[in-house]
């Protein structure tokens, strides 16, 4: 598939699950900042969960499929997915050939990233071994920087599964997203530079997300966490999900495009699951944290891995019903007693 | 040296570990953060992601899907346990030539006359020692080196540069560093390599690494005009000895 950008979005990139072994070299690993949406888009799809989507911002932007046909799926935040004109369902698959118009209305609720995930995925060359986009550095996806108008995708090299139309993603297997659940925390690395009473602050208050919010990291605002001593640190690591509280007492959580090391104190970092809830969150929005183990960390890391599995494997056990609209003929690959039988079929009677 | 041996293991998240050697920039404490390094990268133990060395800590990464936490930590207590210290003079050393002053250093005269010298006095104590390699951060590739003669230490600039070309190199206070990328930034520039330090579309995407000990080796512009087409053109090859060998 060939899709023309009429409109680029707000901030539209290219991202896959990010470009990992390179953070001993000082590169970020970018990628998605809501992992689980993308990997189940791109499963709804028919692609492997790390293939490369479109990473959307709030305002979506408007595409032509100038070649081509294949399957689009938009998983995340529900930013009201238009198909000519009229809606599409988020967490579905979509059929669309050439001429079809994809837009956006706007986001229906709350949260603020999706993933248009397309059949084959997006076919821009990896720069070491990904394709997410790096905007800080201008490096990966398209021309490291954002999706503008005249820009035209390629999608890669896909065995085109029409039957997937109409392939969906059921509620109980997406990420919950939209509670008002604290976000989850691991205590440490430097949790012994805070008193007891910061700690305190830290876990009962609420923070509010200032303007000061992008791929790289969120700045929060509210009661000002305590340190027992110095506020900086030889500069060490920062683990993505890092929540850094230099000596002014308010905490910035560090998310994809952050920096891979620096010198303020962690109180804790977010366990992996939640990166993606807190990336949904906007400016304006407040959050809590809450002081997990590691075990409930893990736990939740295998539900999201679950869901993932379950999702392929309903994938591979659905066949879609034929629409009226759809033209009346097609290819099935059946497979009877472990023999594959290539079946050509044609509606004989509406 | 006891403490080396007996790191401390701090969580940093689910998937991370810091393994904390020392609270001191410390040629010793570092060695022992390379040490551990290389003995992980040797072992590969299972559910291991990857590692960022820094001043005086390993942050180990892993997929605690595929591992348990418990069992890693244990094995890195015991890797470091193991570890001779062998220090970090065994190191490589990556010659990186620069041309210093004109529009490639144009702050190098402010450094002298910051610090009573001559701009060749300047360049003579800046190129006449071998740095070492601490850690990578603060961009891809960008170097924090240990070691300047402190007699060349010069501030920032009150007024930061909005973009600084890829290669300079500058002081900034006691330190010194070398541009990996065009980027914004207050460093006194002094000079510039035509070396790319970060180069994202090469098999081997980054020159420098933690561990290494950089010296910095006055070019004349014919020179450095020469290596920037042989570096464009990716026949170029970084000179990178052992440098113990060659102090023998």
């Amino acid at each position: 598939m060939r899709l023309q950008i009429e409109q680029g979005g707000l901030l539209t990139t290219i991202q896959d699950l990010g470009r990992w072994g390179y953070l001993g070299r000082g590169m970020p690993v970018a990628g998605a900042m809501d992992p689980q949406a993308l990997r189940l888009g791109n499963v709804l799809v028919g692609n492997n969960p790390n293939d490369a989507a479109l990473e959307i911002t709030l305002m979506g932007p408007r595409l032509v499929v100038a070649d081509g046909e294949g399957l689009i799926a938009l998983a995340g935040t529900d930013l009201g997915l238009t198909v000519n004109g009229h809606s599409a369902p988020a967490w579905e698959a979509h059929y669309l050939s050439a001429g079809d118009v994809i837009a956006f209305r706007g986001p229906k609720g709350r949260g603020c990233r999706s993933y248009l995930c397309l059949s084959g995925g997006i076919d821009v060359p990896p720069i070491m071994g990904s394709r997410s986009t790096y905007l800080r550095a201008t490096l990966g996806g398209l021309d490291g920087r954002v999706l503008k108008a005249g820009d035209v995708l390629e999608t890669g090299k896909t065995r085109l599964i029409r039957a997937g139309q109409g392939f969906f993603c059921p509620r109980e297997l997406r990420p919950p997203r939209d509670g008002d659940a604290p976000l989850r925390v691991l205590l440490g690395p430097q949790d012994k530079a805070f008193t007891a009473s910061g700690i305190e602050t830290f876990l009962q208050s609420n923070y509010v997300i200032t303007g000061e919010a992008d791929r790289m990291g969120y700045r929060l605002d509210g009661p000002l966490i305590e340190h027992a001593g110095e506020a900086d640190i030889i500069s060490d690591a920062i683990p993505p999900g890092s929540i850094q509280v230099p000596g002014e007492g308010k905490p910035i959580c560090m998310l994809a495009d952050g920096q891979t090391t620096g010198g303020y104190t962690k109180i804790a970092v977010l366990i992996t699951t939640d990166r993606g809830t807190l990336a949904q969150r906007m400016p304006g929005e407040s959050v809590r944290f809450s002081a997990v183990t590691y075990d409930e960390a893990v736990h939740s890391a295998r539900i999201e891995a679950r869901a993932v599995e379950a999702l392929l494997e309903r994938r591979s056990a659905y066949r879609s019903r034929p629409r009226r609209s759809a033209p009346a003929r097609g290819n099935w690959q059946v497979v009877v007693d472990g023999v594959a039988y290539d079946v050509r079929w044609e509606e004989i009677r509406p | 040296m006891k403490e080396l041996n007996n790191p401390e293991l701090l969580q940093a998240g689910d998937s991370c570990l810091v393994v904390q050697f020392g609270d001191t920039i410390d040629l010793a404490v570092n060695g022992s953060v390379q040490g551990l390094r290389r003995a992980l990268e040797q072992e590969k133990p299972l559910g291991l992601v990857e590692m960022v060395p820094t001043y005086c800590s390993l942050a180990v990464y892993f997929d605690p899907t595929r591992t348990d936490r418990e069992t890693l930590a244990a094995r890195i207590e015991e890797l470091a346990q193991g570890l001779s210290v062998a220090g970090t003079e065994g190191g490589d050393v990556l010659t990186v030539p620069v041309l210093y002053g004109g529009e490639e250093g144009p702050d190098l005269q402010a450094v002298a006359d910051h610090n009573g010298l001559t701009a060749e006095e300047v360049v003579r104590r800046h190129s006449g020692r071998d740095y070492y390699c601490y850690m990578l951060g603060f961009t891809p590739g960008f170097p924090y080196l240990g070691g300047m003669d402190e007699s060349i230490a010069t501030p920032r600039l009150a007024k930061p540069r909005t973009r600084i070309p890829a290669g300079s190199v500058g002081i900034a206070g006691k330190q010194t560093g070398i541009y990996p990328i065009d980027s914004p930034g207050g460093w006194q520039l002094i000079g510039r390599t035509p070396l790319r330090l970060f180069d994202p579309t090469a098999c081997e995407p980054f020159l420098a690494d933690a561990g290494l000990w950089i010296r910095f080796k006055p070019i004349s512009r014919s020179d450095f005009e020469a290596l920037a087409r042989d570096v464009a053109s990716g026949t170029f090859q970084a000179e990178r000895t052992p440098r113990r060998e060659e102090q023998q």
